[in-house]
């Protein structure tokens, strides 16, 4: 799933929350959940790519987080500020850079690492300028993502991949076993790993091969060993 | 705290014939003991702020705005015009239901020093001559101008402003304040701004300028003496500085080619185009209630601000600490501060860690947009505000 498509999901979510509880959502996605989870109460909060403001609003509202983001579309950007969350449009790829060290307690990239230019560069800033960062991300090792380029020879369609390969935002889309390459090579610690299916019903704490396998998506707890900068 | 807070028993120092005797608001006045130092160096005194409030400040006096006008504004926020009769300048921004509801906020504007609507500028008499000021009138900043609006702030026994907010170089105040006195700003509305004057914003200012001091009548500044106005070099500096103010777009959808009550062009200089003849009735009614002087001076406040300048060269630096709530605002067709202005201010407080929104709104109106009808501007800012008194425990009454 692209930012696009989470954007426009979590309006839908968004639109029903409204007309079920009111205004104010005390319930958001099953990923968002998990990401809110990991996250301590009254913390400081960047959230990247934070859509039209779902998870945000409900770290502020729910947990009492110091709670800001970055988005690339404007609109998303104005429906946060409209709702009082504190907003900025920007960049994933070029706006982090920006930050100094260590300015918040985490910072979160859900569903976006994979539409970045430099997932590598990404990384490094968000545990730069976090104690903590939260990434979750589709998993290309899925095993129907697997199936579907074994058994059809074409680019494989999922529910968390619903663009076609001439028109997809994910160019760089990785599997869990990459990511934890990755992010030992770069000495970021993963802290916590836990695997979900599209309807959130199974999540695992897990990372090895059967995570690989069974994980449609992932969310990572992770912590960076980088000398600071 | 709605009655009139100035001693009004002092009379007017004014010497403009068009000003009417009694404006309506407040005035303070300060005495030779207490001075304005300006950054110029020159001890300003005697000297008088005329100011304007509307609401109610509440008994925690915490409820305050401070709303700062732009180049050619004034306090007269959302009243009539005394002059022109016209709509407050930002009526449409104020009221129920608008981002500044009068139910739940105090608002304050201060007309800016060196202008010309009651505040000491320019034009008024100088107590060592006996005679207006003009051009021996100290050259003034923005800083200065933030540094007067405190001693009305103060005056009214606000600790810590709840917003501070303008458009313009009304933004560019907001910014000097947070910069000063940051203690003070619990948040800030810079709109349609920057942290420092362009080369080609100088630059227009400056063809403003010589289109004033060309014109005879100008007499060197020294023209209330001569008892003259240069009023057609006013004219063309408001035209020159009028388009800016607007987009080629809003210009086209307005105007196009379409003539001037014609059938055809008349192969003269008469204004044959619509375009022509609303720059001329924009030049013409500004000069009904500007000074001449005064668009010398607080242009050339604007020309020599640049906050980063002012520490080290890194914007960053003016904000560090800060705990001001920031809500940046750009336009997408505002060419005299472009978006990229914003950004730039944007990225200086993301350096520090600022508590900040942008957002830059899509129009085709130009710079001008910040003053006009924009739903989407007033659902953010009203969205904004209301974030930040839930933060700061302002209810509504």
């Amino acid at each position: 799933m692209t930012a696009a498509d989470l954007a426009a999901s979590r309006r839908d979510a968004g639109a029903r929350d409204d007309a079920r509880d009111g205004a104010r959502r005390d319930s958001i996605r099953i990923d968002l959940q998990l990401i809110a989870d990991m996250v301590a109460p009254g913390s400081r909060v960047l959230d990247v790519g934070c859509g039209d403001g779902m998870l945000l609003d409900y770290l502020v509202h729910f947990k009492g987080v110091d709670g800001r983001g970055i988005e690339l579309s404007q609109d998303g950007v104005n429906a946060c500020v409209t709702q009082g969350l504190s907003v900025i449009q920007g960049d994933a790829d070029t706006d982090l850079r920006d930050y100094p060290s260590d300015a918040f307690d985490y910072v979160v990239l859900s569903q976006t690492l994979q539409a970045t230019v430099n997932p590598r560069g990404v990384l490094h800033e968000l545990v730069r300028i976090g104690r903590h960062a939260i990434v979750s991300f589709p998993n290309f090792g899925y095993w129907r993502v697997r199936a579907q380029l074994l058994l059809s020879g074409r680019m494989p369609r999922t529910h968390a991949l619903l663009h076609d390969w001439y028109d997809t935002p994910n160019i760089h889309l990785c599997t869990i076993t990459d990511f934890v390459d990755l992010a030992a090579h770069m000495q970021i610690a993963i802290e916590r790993a836990l695997t979900l299916d599209r309807t959130g019903t199974h999540v695992r704490e897990r990372k090895g091969v059967l995570a690989n396998l069974f994980g449609e998506q992932a969310v990572f707890l992770l912590s960076g060993r980088v000398p600071r900068r | 705290m709605n009655a009139p807070l100035g001693s009004a028993a002092l009379g007017r120092v004014s010497t403009n014939p068009s000003l009417p005797e009694q404006l309506p608001g407040h005035h303070l006045d300060f005495p030779h003991d207490q001075p304005l130092r300006l950054d110029c160096g020159v001890d300003l005194a005697p000297f008088r702020l005329a100011y304007q409030t509307y609401g109610t400040l509440n008994a925690e006096r915490s409820n305050a705005i401070l709303v700062l006008h732009a180049l050619t504004g004034d306090q007269y926020v959302a009243e009539p015009h005394p002059i022109t009769g016209k709509p407050g300048w930002w009526d449409l921004m104020i009221g129920p239901g608008k981002p500044l509801d009068l139910e739940r906020y105090f608002l304050i504007c201060v007309n800016v020093l060196g202008g010309c609507m009651g505040t000491t500028g320019p034009r008024d008499v100088d107590p060592a001559t006996g005679k207006p000021y003009g051009l021996s009138f100290p050259v003034i900043t923005i800083a200065d101008m933030v540094r007067a609006q405190v001693r009305v702030i103060d005056h009214l026994g606000i600790d810590q402003l709840f917003c501070v907010i303008g458009g313009s170089m009304g933004g560019m105040q907001v910014l000097q304040w947070v910069a000063a006195y940051p203690e003070r700003v619990f948040a800030a509305v810079p709109i349609a701004t920057a942290a420092r004057h362009s080369a080609q914003n100088i630059a227009f200012h400056e063809v403003g300028r010589q289109a004033i001091m060309a014109d005879p009548d100008w007499c060197n500044g020294d023209y209330l003496n001569a008892g003259k106005h240069p009023h057609r070099g006013l004219a063309v500096a408001r035209m020159a500085a009028h388009i800016t103010y607007l987009s080629e777009m809003s210009l086209h959808r307005k105007f196009g080619r379409n003539l001037q009550n014609r059938l055809s062009l008349s192969f003269g200089f008469d204004a044959d185009f619509q375009v022509e003849s609303y720059l001329r009735h924009q030049g013409s009614t500004f000069v009904e209630r500007f000074d001449a002087n005064s668009y010398l001076y607080i242009t050339r406040a604007m020309d020599y601000f640049d906050l980063a300048a002012e520490h080290g060269g890194v914007l960053a630096d003016a904000f560090r600490g800060t705990a001001t709530r920031f809500c940046v605002v750009s336009f997408t067709s505002d060419w005299l501060f472009p978006t990229s202005e914003s950004r730039a201010l944007v990225h200086a407080l993301n350096a520090v860690a600022a508590n900040v929104s942008f957002v830059e709104i899509p129009t085709d109106r130009g710079h001008d947009a910040f003053l006009l009808e924009e739903p989407e501007l007033w659902a953010v800012l009203g969205g904004f505000l209301n974030g930040c008194a839930e933060h700061r425990g302002l209810r509504r009454r």
